[in-house]
């Protein structure tokens, strides 16, 4: 295997995706990832020089919207969902900036 | 004829003509989803009293001739990652397990405004990722044809509730092959149109590059009936492409004479099931006689569709779930430590392995040090893949090949091994990355009874020559059973 | 000795434009709703909603861009920031990394430059984001609560290169902004209220050194005074680090301005690793000629284009320009008042005096004045033509600095004319002359000083209704 993913790289993915392994689940991630990797390192047998980076697949541009208010107050919908609420907000553990 | 063996469109017209109701329809549907939802599970929300009061107004409207349209009052099946307003959507995920969106996905309301009656949501790999429907948090559906199989995926319970009658077509969603793929599996006709076609307003997103909403369905007129209703440009989706070439039904005509028809060389090649292999072949030869002018060709760069997809669609996936989190809406642990611990439980015990795994890959493939490494080559690949179906589409109508390896693998048989899984993707991924129209139909069934199935893929916005051919092959195919038919 | 140090300052300013609704939804961008009232399923990332573009938002950052000379991308893209935060409910931020829309500006500031009094500053890009929901911090419950009202209210970033030395030259240039995107109406830039926010990225090096120092970024500066006191404070914070030979770590601080200093805002959770990538729900912007050519016309006169106009067209002192166009909302109140009643050095001199003083009195920011072109110019023509004296003048454009009021039917009601007719005046005048007796033999024994007096009893006697010259006059004749 080619690429070895070590257990802080596994801990540093963890924090950006803000995941939680157990020991076990993070042997498992080490391996899956490691083998993943040596799978798309197959691209690297392509010459993309000078090859555009393509994002969107039709040269659609330049979709807008005029500046016109058009919603309405939803507030009860939009917290139906809520976990939490109070007051008419969401409630998350208490954050200092 | 029983009434669930009519197709959607000779349903609308049987109702139209007074000869039964979509009340009847509905429970008809709604009595053979009692009969079979434990043996295939392919819903994971059955809205009972909600199908039969939509009927009923449906039915209304139908009688005092405000809804005419040819789908009017037809029992749907919708894939769980389209909202539906009221009712719950879950993307097959414990994250979502409560999650009652309060706003429609825009296909459904435009199936809605074609007098659609919405029997439920169906079941699918958790948001879409998976070619089995086994990482479905709920529980996996089963093939109708077969119960000791996969339906495949991930729209899996969509093509499963069409074979099996429990609905009389489906909505699905198709990113890597999520429609075509359980369609061949199931011996259902499934399309991914051109990306654009479909508003993904309300489709809750794996890879927002790719994603595209496509019908599953009984036969090729039903298809083409479906995608005319979905079809919309829609404001709210800046992706959304305006067409004026929509009347998808205009192209159900018998006739490929002249069609210039690509098959690619790569897509027979290592891998390829040898009664799989026959089927398309014969499939091939089916259309020659039609009249339709066949050549081989080399496609190229097969083989790195796979990567270049599971780099874009992980990446944009694992941005994409960032919302999860267990604030808004969705699942929250019960206990937890401030903020950045309550992410974490919420997220790690709320998504399936498969998720987390796609999440961290797509992770780590845009962080710091690798985004040039992997994203951006991916990116790089992907035009070369468009290149190369444009240099295709210069010679040929449309490329036919298989839908997938093999026919329908044992429940089970996959998950362990995720590389050989992303694999069973090869013929359909590429025509995602390259944003293309693609069909699949059936074409034979292996030695096992499992239906073997047909791919078309036409270049973009070319969905009439696909429909067309689809169509001509169809008839003189011939009927293809369904799967329930037996328990009919 | 002690080394000689150079402060080095870029800056980062948050701007929120004008526009009616937020940058990718339809939602209201008014100031103090209920909370979450002003929301919907796209800016609270609700599973399944879309961006669309405000196109207003485009226009606005290209406007800004073309007055702070910068080059405009002709194909930008919008790209998403990702990081988790309660205010940011996709848990990424729409913003621009890769293709901004506007790059390598520039604006001139005063500065203390011996030979020009001119310093140029380099604007390194601008782009355009969504702004973050607002948390409130519940102490009964010692909770956070989540408000999505602020949550896609448009932004423009607007990244300088590190070419300030000192907190003169930092608000110098902020002042400037401010002037260009008010005088553009892209934003109000209240400081206080956040509508204008500065991020001050800074680091020392020795006198002389090529080599810049590790910056630190500072946040939370909500007033120009907040933002030169940081700025002193993390100069000195910086040096005696280098001078007990530590080193400056590069981090982002968060300065109270209550206790004047300021702490860093790190946690093992936050990784700073955004992973940007294109945002594949948005398509590319492309911005053609015409939509340029379009923005271009619609630019208004600024500042320095204005002064030279004035000078030439009103023939008013440089002092008075200098304040005048110092403000966009006082430009427009004296050309417009200039206009009705044609009289630029009158309409100046209430500028100048009575409303800057009322300014200062009553602490009233110059973008917040009232009162209507229209009313200042009645008021002026009242007192051309005698109808009412400067001090009754005075005491109605107190009036009409609180509220705009119509001066002309305020006079009529409250019968503040100037009493013209000479016979009841003389009245009055012959009536004060009997009354002050000692006055009169002051005045006729030569002291000058005894006729005011009189003037000042007679205007009393009429309620300060006479006109002033008249009085005199009566004065000196009956006398």
């Amino acid at each position: 295997m080619a690429n070895i993913i070590n257990d802080e790289t596994i801990e540093y993915v963890g924090i950006l995706a803000k995941l939680e392994l157990s020991e076990e689940e993070k042997e498992q991630a080490k391996k899956d990832m490691g083998r993943m990797l040596d799978y798309i390192d197959k691209l690297g047998e392509l010459n993309t020089d000078g090859v555009e980076p393509m994002s969107h697949v039709f040269p659609v541009q330049n979709v807008f919207r005029e500046d016109i208010v058009s919603n309405s107050d939803i507030r009860e919908e939009l917290l139906s969902n809520a976990p939490e609420q109070k007051d008419g907000m969401f409630v998350v553990p208490k954050t200092f900036e | 004829m029983s009434l669930l063996e009519m197709t959607a469109v000779e349903l609308a017209a049987a109702i139209k003509e007074g000869k039964t109701t979509a009340v009847e329809a509905a429970k008809e549907a709604l009595a053979q989803i009692e009969a079979k939802e434990d043996l295939y599970h392919c819903y994971v929300t059955i809205d009972k009293e909600g199908a039969l009061a939509q009927a009923e107004a449906v039915q209304a409207k139908i009688e005092a001739g405000e809804l005419t349209g040819t789908l009017a009052g037809v029992p749907v099946a919708i894939k769980d990652n389209l909202c539906t307003e009221g009712l719950l959507t879950t993307c097959s995920s414990k994250i979502l397990s409560n999650f009652i969106p309060t706003y429609s996905a825009e296909a459904v309301l435009n199936l809605q405004k074609a007098g659609a009656v919405i029997l439920g949501k169906t079941n699918m790999d958790e948001f879409a990722m998976g070619s089995t429907t086994e990482t479905s948090a709920f529980g996996a559906t089963c093939n109708p044809w077969n119960p000791g199989h996969v339906p495949g995926g991930s729209s899996g319970g969509s093509a499963a509730a069409v074979a099996a009658g429990e609905c009389f077509y489906a909505l699905g969603s198709d990113t890597g092959g999520s429609i075509r793929q359980p369609a061949s599996f199931c011996g259902v006709v499934g399309m991914k149109p051109t990306y654009g076609t479909v508003s993904r307003y309300g489709l809750i997103a794996y890879g927002s590059s790719l994603d595209q909403i496509g019908p599953l369905a009984k036969d090729v007129t039903d298809c083409a009936a479906i995608l005319e209703a979905i079809a919309s440009h829609d404001e709210k989706d800046s992706t959304s492409i305006k067409r004026q070439d929509t009347d998808f039904t205009a192209a159900l005509v018998d006739d490929v004479k002249g069609m210039k028809i690509g098959v690619p060389n790569d897509y027979f090649g290592e891998g390829l099931d040898p009664e799989v292999k026959d089927a398309v072949l014969q499939a091939v030869k089916v259309l020659e006689e039609k009249g339709a002018v066949v050549e081989r060709f080399d496609l190229s760069l097969v083989d790195y569709a796979i990567p270049t997809y599971y780099t874009i669609a992980a990446a944009e996936a694992s941005s994409n779930l960032e919302r999860f989190d267990g604030i808004k809406y969705g699942y929250r642990t019960k206990e937890y430590s401030g903020l950045h611990n309550l992410y974490k439980k919420s997220r790690s015990e709320g998504f399936g392995e498969e998720v987390k795994r796609r999440i961290m890959l797509g992770s780590f493939v845009l962080s710091s040090g690798y985004y040039d490494a992997y994203y951006l080559k991916a990116l790089k690949v992907k035009a070369l893949i468009k290149k190369a179906f444009d240099e295709a589409f210069a010679n040929y109508d449309l490329i036919l090949g298989p839908v997938a390896p093999t026919t329908a693998p044992k429940l089970g048989a996959s998950l362990a091994d995720p590389i050989k899984m992303y694999l069973g993707d090869i013929y359909t991924i590429a025509v995602n990355l390259a944003g293309l129209p693609g069909i699949s139909l059936p074409c034979g069934k292996d030695k096992n009874g499992l239906p073997i199935g047909l791919q078309m893929i036409g270049d973009c916005f070319q969905e009439k020559k696909l429909l067309q051919a689809a169509y001509t092959y169809e008839k003189a195919r011939g009927t293809f059973s369904m799967a329930g038919k037996e328990a009919i | 000795m002690a080394k000689e140090y150079e402060t080095v300052i870029g800056l980062e300013v948050h701007v929120e434009l004008a526009t009616k609704t937020k940058i990718f939804c339809g939602c209201s961008t008014e100031f103090g709703g209920a909370p979450n009232t002003h929301t919907c399923p796209v800016c609270t990332g609700m599973p399944g909603s879309l961006p669309v573009l405000n196109k207003k938002v485009l226009e606005y950052a290209i406007a800004v861009g073309l007055a702070t000379d910068c080059e405009i991308t002709r194909y930008g893209k919008f790209d998403r920031k990702n990081y988790f935060y309660p205010d940011n409910p996709q848990n990424y931020q729409i913003s621009q990394l890769y293709l901004p829309i506007c790059r390598n500006g520039s604006v001139e500031i005063e500065s203390n430059d011996a030979e020009t009094g001119k310093k140029k500053i380099g604007i390194h890009e601008i782009h355009m984001e969504e702004d973050a929901g607002k948390l409130v911090h519940d102490e009964w419950d010692d909770c956070s609560l989540v408000d999505y009202n602020r949550s896609g209210v448009p932004l423009i970033e607007i990244v300088s290169e590190p070419d300030m030395r000192s907190a003169e030259e930092v608000i110098a240039y902020l002042e400037k902004l401010r002037l260009i995107i008010q005088y553009l109406g892209a934003s109000d830039c209240k400081l206080q209220e956040g509508s204008m926010r500065a991020d001050v990225n800074l680091s020392v090096r020795e006198a002389g050194a090529k080599e810049f120092g590790t910056r630190t970024e500072m946040k939370n500066l909500n007033s120009f005074k907040a933002i030169a006191r940081a700025i002193e404070g993390e100069r000195e914070r910086q040096i005696d680090l280098l001078e007990e030979g530590k080193e400056v770590i590069q981090e982002t601080r968060r300065w109270d301005d209550a206790k004047g200093e300021s702490y860093a805002m790190r946690s093992k959770e936050d990784a700073q690793d955004y992973r940007y990538f294109p945002d594949p729900d948005l398509v590319p912007i492309v911005v053609s000629d015409e939509l340029l050519a379009q923005i271009r016309a619609k630019q208004p006169e600024f500042r320095s284009e204005k002064m030279l106009r004035y000078k030439e067209e009103y023939q008013i002192p440089d002092y008075d320009i200098d304040i005048i166009t110092g403000s966009k909302r006082m430009a427009d109140l004296f050309e417009e008042t200039v206009a009705i009643c044609k009289e630029p050095k009158k309409v100046s001199n209430w500028l100048m005096g009575e409303t800057l003083r009322l300014m200062k009195e009553k602490e009233v920011d110059a973008e917040k004045l009232c009162f209507s072109p229209a009313n200042l110019a009645k008021l002026i023509a009242l007192v051309d033509s005698k109808a009412i004296n400067g001090s009754v003048a005075k005491e109605v454009f107190e009036i009409m600095f609180e509220k705009d009021i119509d001066p002309e039917k305020y006079v009529e009601d409250k019968g503040l004319k100037t009493v013209n007719d000479e016979g009841a005046l003389r009245k009055t005048v012959e009536d004060v002359i009997a009354q002050n007796p000692q006055s009169v033999e002051d005045y006729r024994g030569g002291k000058e000083k005894a006729l005011g007096f009189l003037v000042g009893q007679t205007m009393k006697a009429m309620q300060g209704k006479a006109d002033p010259g008249m009085v005199n006059k009566l004065l000196k004749e009956l006398l």
